[in-house]
């Protein structure tokens, strides 16, 4: 039987590397959004504790090994790795594997590559490892989470991916050319 | 000319440059200003309107006079103030507003016609005939007067804009920034320290002041040192905070490689920050005034601190002999630092009579200067003594002093009115004017280098506390304490010639007073008749004096005639820093589906719809116009078989208990009662009655429902779900999400539709397991996909949606065996004409202001429960003959060309606005009927089905009788979809 080749939203975009910063994209994983049905609140948070995660608090990530339950807004997160067959009938899951453009940009200059971007304080102090936001990149809406003290996960739209590596790339050759004078 | 041992510049490192043509040496560290200063430069540019010699008046971005090209090509950048624009090899500027140069400059002859050129003269003088406005006076005045001009061309310079955030924002680094951000610093609050100069130390690098018993820069290279290596300090150089805004949000703008002879491609010119402070303290310095008397627009004429500037921080004599004319004591230090610095001081004029200078000078009390001579550069100053004695005195400069106003323009940014004080003769700003902004130094009237140390301390711990951190104690260095002492003078009376007040828009103190005397009486009708303290000025040189002048001619005082607003931006900023990244198409991100590049390969053309990217047609060989490639790709879908991808449609995922019940509400159509594996049309009415958007819902699984949108509606209705379910009825148990970007779906259209398909699924379909509007799960090439029986051609459709990372390869795979059965892939225009062959509607036609009345769907509207929309869409006027309706439109004959937009008239009357019925919102070539077809609305159009109208296309000139048609012209019994 013949099969469809699978093609990854930033396939030929990515890696990139300037100003001591990378970004690339994730391994492709499995995501679902998870919406709590009514009075389910409790079930899910246990459902959650059962993948050793749980419920996040607005603005913020749990993550336990390669699984990852990110907040993405009122009543709703992202379970991303992990399998959710545990919330199934206690939650509207649907999937959002292939709708996603997931990158990483790690590197010690990261933060100022996203201050050209993101409008958000992401010093250390304010944007903790472990936070989540919903934000804008430019013009693009955007998923962002901090795994790491240097290292940023960033989730846009699919379609938008080669915009999004594009303003990114921006961003790094300015940091690095501001480098290069000193 | 140089003076040895003066100055903070690099004399062993000397910097080439070029203005007006020649070429000049400076030395790093040098402005534009200082530099051609140095090199025995007096005219620096002409004048707004009357085309003056100008030469450099201050040291600073205030600077009215010396405004510059920078630059050649794309990237040329005018209105540069050559006291800011550092020196670098490479470097070439032009003089402004002259032809052929600004030494010899034609249109001087406008100085000669002045009397003509008095405030309020073009109002006057160019309201009739009125046509000639637009078409010559403008045009004419507007080369005549102006600044520098852009290339015209399109830049592809790197631009940047960026945040910032902080706990405390310090906006200026001379003595009073200083200590605020080396307080705040060591009580360990995030520190941001923004100055517009190259080097920080703001007015400390300009005086011979001593701080903590050092020299004042020297003091400031410390302090500066210890804020560099502090982690929470952030030191922004030759940046300019711009505005203040709401929530203690700042714009300032950064020159990033302005000053580099080689900057590196990357590099961005300028940067536009918008910094988040959660306190800010404005310590912006003092600007100095000029005193209005005649032909006080000499080159060679300055400010006294500018003359000081330039010596002690250039090492430049700003002439050979200089005139020091003050009212106050601070000009005297002038006089001081430049004959210790052995230039000669031709004289000290204070116009007050109780000062006595000690220096080796004459001193002239008690005297003003009446007039000025030298046209391309100042030669004599003549002065008048309290009888009228007149002297005059050799002199190639004349540095001016009326007193200093605190630059606390970033204060009045939100509305506050800033207070008067009389012992400076200044406006100051009021606490709480910009809520969590502090003003200190000389920003907020302290003139003293003490009081500066002093106030900045205070402001620092002030905002400390306010932010919780505990102030350490910050010992206060030892400096200069000298009270301010001033006469208030403006204006030397009686002037014999033009006294200016505003260099920048060449307004004269009888441009004042004639305001005032044609009642422009308020100090903004004042401003806007004479165009005092407008455009860059931002009112930073003259306001004072001019509304010192309009308050003299009024007989009120300065506090009661008020001050004009000041506005951002505090300085010019580019538009190209604002919309950094904009250029081209990073003026919005770009949407491609999963079949982007399949499309591209196949050298379709690609459209935008919305922000995604669609192929419009796909051309081949021997096809040479799209109109060719579209019509067969009609045909090939009413006869074969077509593939587009439709995944740019919206598609939202709908859970939860009461989803159908919720779909019941926004929809006007019953929805609630869809069964599993089954898909219907539907129609969504806004809160005012109006058409939304349209679309289909499939039930996937009891309580879970797909709905689609319009693809450049998507968003606009998920809004318009979030809201419903957010503000009317939360408690339902509604879950919604998008899931447009999961699923690459496309459409499989014509008679062989389910011969492709089943020649891919696992498990054939055949038309009665599968029926027209069912839905269902397929797999195919081990994948699972999703199938939905809809049609938008009107021909036998079917599509299959699957995971977009599949979306390229099945996109292909359909494509190819649709091209093995005689069939191909379709675009836009092929999908828009079959469409309105069947008078299917697109967003042409709910455009926003129809009902479902006016596009015959009033049958959709469920009579047995209620939706959003549906009260308002049976207000009075909503429905009737009066309402314009769909319907189709053939021309007479067939072969006749109609164009959307044009307009409908009764045959025989008039096409004329009053008499317009009607509109044509979508048409197309139909290769299926052999005719031009369109969709309009046509008052009382359903009554009139059979009957002619006339179509004027007033915009491309065409004339058509039409036949009034049913909106479905192919098949419209349906039963091809059916099939």
């Amino acid at each position: 039987m013949p099969s469809l080749i699978e093609k990854t939203a930033c396939e030929g975009l990515l890696p990139v590397m300037a100003a001591g910063v990378t970004l690339s994209e994730l391994p492709a994983t499995r995501i679902t959004s998870v919406a709590p049905l009514n009075g389910k609140d409790r079930a899910v948070a246990a459902a959650l504790k059962a993948l050793g995660l749980g419920w996040p608090a607005p603005g913020r990530s749990v993550a336990k090994g390669e699984a990852s339950c990110l907040w993405t807004g009122r009543g709703q997160a992202f379970l991303i790795g992990a399998d959710p067959a545990g919330l199934a009938g206690i939650a509207a899951l649907t999937d959002q594997s292939d709708g996603w453009a997931r990158m990483q940009l790690a590197g010690p200059g990261a933060e100022a590559v996203l201050a050209r971007l993101v409008p958000l304080d992401l010093s250390a102090a304010a944007f903790r490892v472990g936070a989540a936001a919903r934000t804008g990149l430019n013009h693009m809406m955007l998923v962002l989470s901090r795994p790491t003290a240097e290292s940023f996960d960033l989730m846009v739209f699919r379609s938008m991916a080669a915009s999004a590596v594009h303003e990114i790339r921006q961003s790094m050759a300015a940091c690095a050319a501001r480098a290069s004078i000193g | 000319m140089r003076i040895a041992g003066k100055g903070l510049i690099d004399r062993g490192a000397p910097v080439g440059f070029r203005f007006d043509g020649r070429d000049y040496t400076g030395f790093q560290g040098d402005t534009l200003a200082s530099a051609l200063l140095a090199s025995g430069v007096k005219v620096f540019g002409r004048s707004f309107k009357y085309h003056r010699p100008r030469g450099v008046m201050t040291a600073g971005s205030e600077e009215p006079n010396a405004l510059v090209t920078v630059g050649r090509g794309a990237g040329q950048v005018p209105n540069v103030r050559a006291t800011v624009q550092e020196i670098h090899a490479g470097l070439e500027a032009r003089g402004q507003n002259a032809w052929p140069s600004v030494g010899f400059d034609l249109m001087a002859v406008n100085d000669l016609f002045a009397p003509f050129f008095s405030a309020g003269f073009y109002y006057k003088t160019f309201m009739w005939p009125r046509a000639f406005w637009e078409t010559l006076y403008e045009p004419a005045i507007r080369r005549a007067a102006g600044l520098g001009a852009l290339s015209g061309k399109s830049n592809d310079e790197a631009y940047e804009k960026a945040f910032a955030f902080c706990d405390l924002l310090v906006i200026g680094s001379g003595p009073a920034g200083l200590m605020a951000a080396l307080t705040a610093a060591r009580a360990g609050a995030e520190v941001i320290l923004a100055e517009e100069d190259a080097v920080m130390g703001g007015r400390l690098l300009a005086e011979t002041h001593e701080v903590g018993g050092k020299p004042g820069a020297q003091w400031a290279a410390e302090v500066l040192a210890e804020l560099g290596a502090a982690p929470n300090v952030r030191l922004m150089a030759r940046t300019t905070v711009t505005g203040a805004y709401d929530g203690g949000t700042f714009g300032a703008l950064e020159r990033v490689g302005l000053h580099l002879a080689n900057p590196p491609k990357d590099l961005p010119r300028e940067c536009f920050w918008r910094i988040v402070a959660r306190r800010a303290v404005l310590a912006s310095g003092a600007h100095e005034r000029q005193i209005a008397f005649s032909n006080n627009d000499r080159p060679g004429v300055m400010t006294a601190g500018a003359a000081r500037a330039y010596l002690n921080r250039w090492g430049v004599a700003s002439g050979h002999a200089v005139t020091v004319f003050g009212n106050n004591d601070d000009a005297h230090r002038t006089a001081r630092d430049l004959a210790n610095a052995g230039i000669r001081v031709a004289g000290l004029v204070d116009v007050r009579e109780d000062v006595s200078v000690p220096g080796d000078f004459p001193v002239h009390a008690g005297c003003r200067v009446i007039d000025t001579v030298g046209r391309k550069g100042l030669r004599e100053v003549v002065i008048a003594d309290r009888d009228g004695k007149v002297k005059r005195i050799v002199s190639d400069c004349l540095a001016v002093s009326s007193g200093w106003n605190p630059a606390l323009h970033l204060a009045c940014h939100m509305n506050g009115r800033p207070v008067w004080r009389d012992d400076i003769a200044a406006f100051v700003p009021k606490p709480g004017m910009v809520p969590g902004l502090t003003a200190a130094g000389a920003a907020n009237g302290a003139f003293s280098t003490q009081a500066c140390l002093a106030e900045g301390v205070a402001a620092a711990t002030e905002a400390l506390e306010a932010l919780g951190l505990k102030p350490k104690l910050v010992p206060l260095p030892q400096a200069e304490d000298g009270a301010v002492r001033l006469r208030a003078y403006w204006e030397v009376p009686e002037p014999k010639h033009r006294a200016w007040l505003d260099f920048a828009n060449d307004v004269t103190t009888k441009d004042v007073r004639l305001a005032a005397q044609e009642n422009f009486r308020s100090v903004e009708h004042m401003k806007r008749y004479t165009t005092q303290g407008m455009a860059p000025d931002q009112g930073k040189n003259s306001n004072v004096a001019a509304l010192a002048v309009l308050a003299d001619a009024t007989g009120r005082g300065i506090p009661e005639t008020g001050t004009t607003t000041f506005r951002p931006p505090y300085t010019p900023v580019s538009i190209a820093a604002l919309g950094a990244g904009g250029q081209g198409t990073g003026f919005a991100p770009q949407r491609f589906t999963s079949s982007d590049k399949a499309a591209r390969d196949r050298h379709a053309p690609m459209i935008e719809a919305g922000l995604w990217y669609r192929p419009s047609y796909f051309p081949r060989p021997g096809e040479a116009t799209w109109r060719e490639s579209c019509d067969r790709e009609v045909t090939m879908v009413r006869e074969r078989v077509g593939v587009v991808d439709v995944s740019t449609l919206g598609k939202i995922d709908i859970q939860g208990r009461d989803s159908g019940r919720f779909l019941d509400l926004v929809y006007t159509n019953t929805f609630s009662t869809l069964k599993p594996g089954r898909v219907r049309y539907g129609l969504m009415l806004r809160e005012d009655g109006m058409v939304m958007d349209d679309g289909t819902t499939a039930c996937l699984s009891e309580g879970h429902y797909l709905t689609t949108t319009t693809t450049a509606a998507a968003g606009q209705v998920m809004r318009h779900l979030e809201f419903v379910h957010q503000a009317h009825c939360p408690e339902w148990e509604v879950r919604m999400i998008s899931v447009t970007e999961q699923w690459a779906q496309f459409a499989v259209a014509g008679p062989l539709a389910r011969e492709l398909l089943n020649s891919i699924l696992e498990t054939p379909i055949d038309g009665e397991a599968f029926p027209f509007l069912s839905c269902g799960t397929v797999r195919l090439m081990e994948v699972e996909a999703r199938l939905f029986r809809i049609s938008f051609s009107g021909e036998m459709g079917y599509e299959i949606a699957v995971p977009a990372r599949y979306g390229e390869a099945l996109y292909r795979d359909l494509v190819a065996r649709a091209e093995s059965l005689g069939g191909g892939a379709y675009g836009m225009e092929a999908l828009n004409v079959l469409r309105i062959e069947k008078g299917f509607i697109t967003h042409a036609e709910i455009h926003g202001r129809v009902t479902a009345f006016d596009i015959g769907l009033q049958g959709m509207v469920s009579a047995k429960k209620d939706c959003i929309g549906k009260a308002a869409s049976q207000r009075p006027g909503l429905t009737g003959p009066e309402r314009e309706q769909l319907v189709g439109l053939r021309p007479i004959p067939a072969g006749k060309v109609i164009g959307a937009g044009a307009h409908l008239f009764d045959d025989g009357a008039e096409p004329v606005s009053a008499n317009d019925r009607g509109y044509v919102t979508s048409v197309c070539y139909s290769p299926t009927l052999k005719a031009h077809l369109a969709l309009g609305f046509l008052k009382d159009g359903r009554a009139r089905i059979g009957s002619r109208v006339r179509l004027v296309d007033h915009l491309r000139k065409t004339d058509v009788l039409c036949e009034v048609v049913n909106p479905v012209f192919f098949d419209p019994e349906g039963g091809r979809a059916r099939a």
